[in-house]
């Protein structure tokens, strides 16, 4: 089927699958870890059974810590959030935890506002530089293109896939937040970014092969319709564009079923936005240079 | 030919003898060049301190941040820990903080409120001349900063001075300034006779003695009505170093031994199977070029390995899920080359035009590809926290390294490996996929 001609069916199929992670976002919201927010996170491993997590609610409760959440992490873990304690804080939570049974600290991490705040901050920037960096590049990478598309529309094609890209991992997040419990942390920010530096791959692929095209056909002097030099840049890159990423998720996929626990969901989200990264880089980005085009030899 | 067979032994020589230093290194407990391993995964404590510079002037930010730091590491080494880092986070609009922190990585220590402790008794000392303003019908006592503080100072020591009604002798603390210290203890005595120079320490006014005649010669003693016990501790205090600036504990993290061994193995396992399954998928879809591949691949491996211990960096869990990610990434170049090749293929050429042609051809997209993820994996390690700067690193690192590997190794090894004509058994090798080429 030939991708560039039935480009409009992947066009709503992506509208779609855009739609319901943005509602995953809205609907469930993107909690924020202490990495943004300030506080602190305690893990605390049981060597028997673990309690139950209401009755460690209670034990805890005896510290004035205002909310203190807990998550059951592995089979016999807690992950404890709260407001940064102070150092007596934190011993007298380590002491009735371990009142009746005997619990021992794998971590503690305390954050303070400040700091959490600038994070934040750094983070949205970091994601805006990467993202004008990369369109810049683009755009300069294919100076040399201008017909039917200018290269600042590679760009502009660029910055939407990116964008699909970031949105689909984040809705992905959104929902896996809202069942388990995880927080964005430092390290979702870093998949985002890593994504936007990596998924941009697959779409350069296609584009080079259709500034191949374009500058072949315009030596020779063959007339041919964008749609077509575009459609056949897709199907030439197709497999390319496939076994480049499944050598990526399947390296994610060995750091989700057997790396640390502590880059578990990171890898996880990096999977997803490859797969999207992939997907958009087919069905997404040379397809949308054909209105574009159309829109622009119009004029 | 013959000439890329001899650069395919070397670059096999020089991967062999990469494997061998990253094993050796690493079997040998004394070596210098074992892998350096994060907090995350060691086990230990991080501590980050605020360093508060509202009283300091603009121009002495940087000096009191080094002497701040300098006053924590001989601290620290106190504390008896291997390997301590003790780094300073500056403020400025490049840095993205407006705050000027301490970060103090104490490998090994898992007791969080102990370190917090030791570092906590690190006294600020600092000298205020005290006017008096009228506000109203009252009339208040300002203390203004002279600039003098704990870091003009070169010792203390005890001594016990008249001046206690009893008849007792008094324990007082002797202050010893450095050269510099001295001169501006001078001139601040010499300016200000008559007036009251409180002696701060922690923030409190301990004494406040009145200037009788400027001081030369750099010493000064506080009367503070100590106990003999307290004098005794605040010198020891004094002598390890007294603050320029107060610090405030902003954030700390401590991780258990269990945790980071854990990671390890896990990290270990991760990336066997990883490669495993990597190495499986190009041989069995691209048959001999991606057998060629899988060998560039090890190499790869090897090298990042012995960079990461060379320079060294600090491997971390995101590190090592880096590392991971990079093996994956590695291949991309290849995969784009062999694709490109069996075009050329396709067309006719014989199997070493192919080759050549089909890494020219390649170039372009493999150089924008990598310099995409180069500006990505700046703008990360930029982003800063060390969870964040081990990913960055190590991923900065490896795009890098692949871009070597992929259009200098597998050029190699497959230009050495490649005939003129293809037949037999050269149609399957060269074939890819499950179609007949």
């Amino acid at each position: 089927m030939n991708i560039a001609t039935h480009r409009k069916i992947y066009f709503w199929i992506t509208g779609l699958i855009l739609a319901a992670a943005l509602g995953a976002i809205v609907f469930f919201g993107l909690p924020l870890d202490i990495d943004f927010t300030g506080g602190s996170l305690m893990q605390v491993s049981y060597q028997n059974e673990r309690p139950a997590l209401s009755d460690i609610q209670n034990q805890i409760a005896v510290v004035p810590l205002g909310t203190v959440s807990i998550r059951a992490v592995g089979t016999n873990a807690v992950a404890i959030r709260a407001r940064t304690m102070t150092p007596a804080e934190h011993s007298a939570v380590l002491a009735v935890l371990s009142q009746n049974t005997s619990a021992t600290e794998l971590s503690y991490t305390s954050v303070g506002p400040t700091l959490g705040g600038q994070f934040a901050n750094k983070a949205l920037w970091a994601i805006l530089a990467v993202t004008l960096a990369i369109i810049l590049y683009i755009a300069f990478a294919f100076r040399k293109v201008s017909r039917p598309v200018p290269s600042w529309g590679y760009g502009i094609t660029v910055v939407t896939c990116l964008l699909h890209d970031l949105v689909i991992p984040a809705g992905f997040f959104a929902v896996l937040a809202h069942f388990t419990g995880i927080q964005v942390d430092a390290l979702f920010i870093t998949a985002l970014l890593a994504l936007l530096g990596y998924s941009v791959n697959d779409t350069i692929v296609i584009f080079d092969r259709v500034r191949e095209h374009l500058a072949r056909n315009e030596k020779t002097g063959l007339k041919e319709e964008f749609e077509t030099t575009v459609g056949k840049s897709i199907s030439e890159t197709m497999t390319r564009s496939i076994n480049t990423s499944l050598t990526v998720a399947l390296a994610l996929l060995a750091l989700v079923l057997f790396g640390a626990a502590a880059t578990r969901t990171f890898a996880l989200v990096m999977l997803v936005g490859v797969i999207a990264g992939t997907y958009s880089s087919i069905l997404l980005a040379a397809p949308l240079l054909i209105p574009l085009a159309k829109k622009f030899t119009k004029k | 030919m013959n000439r890329f067979r001899v650069f395919a032994i070397v670059a096999l020589v020089i991967g062999g003898l990469l494997t061998y230093f990253v094993w050796t290194t690493q079997a040998n407990p004394e070596s210098s060049y074992r892998f350096k391993l994060g907090l995350d995964l060691a086990g230990g404590t991080e501590l980050v301190y605020k360093a508060d510079m509202s009283q300091t002037d603009q121009s002495q930010r940087n000096d009191a941040l080094s002497a701040l730091q300098g006053v924590i590491e001989r601290r620290v080494n106190l504390f008896g820990v291997a390997e301590p880092l003790v780094q300073t986070d500056q403020a400025s609009a490049f840095s993205g903080s407006s705050e000027d922190h301490l970060i103090v990585d104490l490998p090994g220590v898992t007791d969080i409120k102990a370190a917090i402790a030791a570092l906590g008794e690190t006294p600020t000392l600092d000298f205020k001349l005290a006017t008096t303003t009228t506000v109203g019908t009252t009339t208040q006592v300002v203390y203004i900063p002279t600039g003098l503080t704990g870091r003009y100072l070169s010792s203390a020591a005890l001594q016990f001075g008249s001046g206690a009604t009893s008849g007792l002798s008094a324990p007082q603390v002797l202050l010893n300034f450095n050269s510099d210290g001295a001169k501006l203890f001078e001139q601040i005595t010499s300016q200000n006779v008559g007036q009251t120079l409180a002696i701060f320490l922690d923030g409190q006014p301990i004494s406040a003695p009145v200037i009788q005649e400027a001081i030369p010669g750099g010493q000064a003693v506080i009367n503070g009505h100590f106990t003999a016990t307290e004098a005794r501790d605040l010198v020891r205090n004094l002598n390890f170093g007294a603050l320029p600036v107060p610090i405030s504990l902003d954030s700390s993290s401590a991780v258990g031994p269990t945790l980071g061994s854990a990671a390890i193995t896990a990290g270990v396992m991760a990336g066997l199977i990883g490669f495993a399954i990597i190495a499986l998928f190009m041989i069995a879809w691209y048959r001999l070029p991606g057998f060629v591949a899988v060998v560039a691949l090890a190499e790869y491996v090897a090298f990042m390995l012995a960079v990461i211990k060379i320079i060294p960096i600090t491997l971390t869990a995101s590190g090592i899920a880096g590392l991971i990610i990079s093996v994956g990434m590695a291949v991309d170049a290849n995969v784009l080359i062999f694709e490109r090749t069996k075009e050329e293929l396709h067309e006719g050429k014989t199997p070493r035009e192919a080759v050549h042609i089909g890494f020219a051809r390649a170039w372009t997209a493999i150089r924008d590809g990598h310099l995409t993820m180069i500006i990505s994996g700046v703008i990360l390690f930029w982003l800063g926290t060390s969870i964040v700067q081990g990913f960055a690193l190590v991923f900065v690192l490896g795009v890098l390294a692949s871009f070597i590997s992929a259009v200098s190794l597998s050029r190699i090894f497959l230009l050495a490996l490649v005939p003129e004509t293809r037949s037999g058994a050269w149609k399957f090798l060269l074939g890819s996929g499950i179609r007949k080429i």
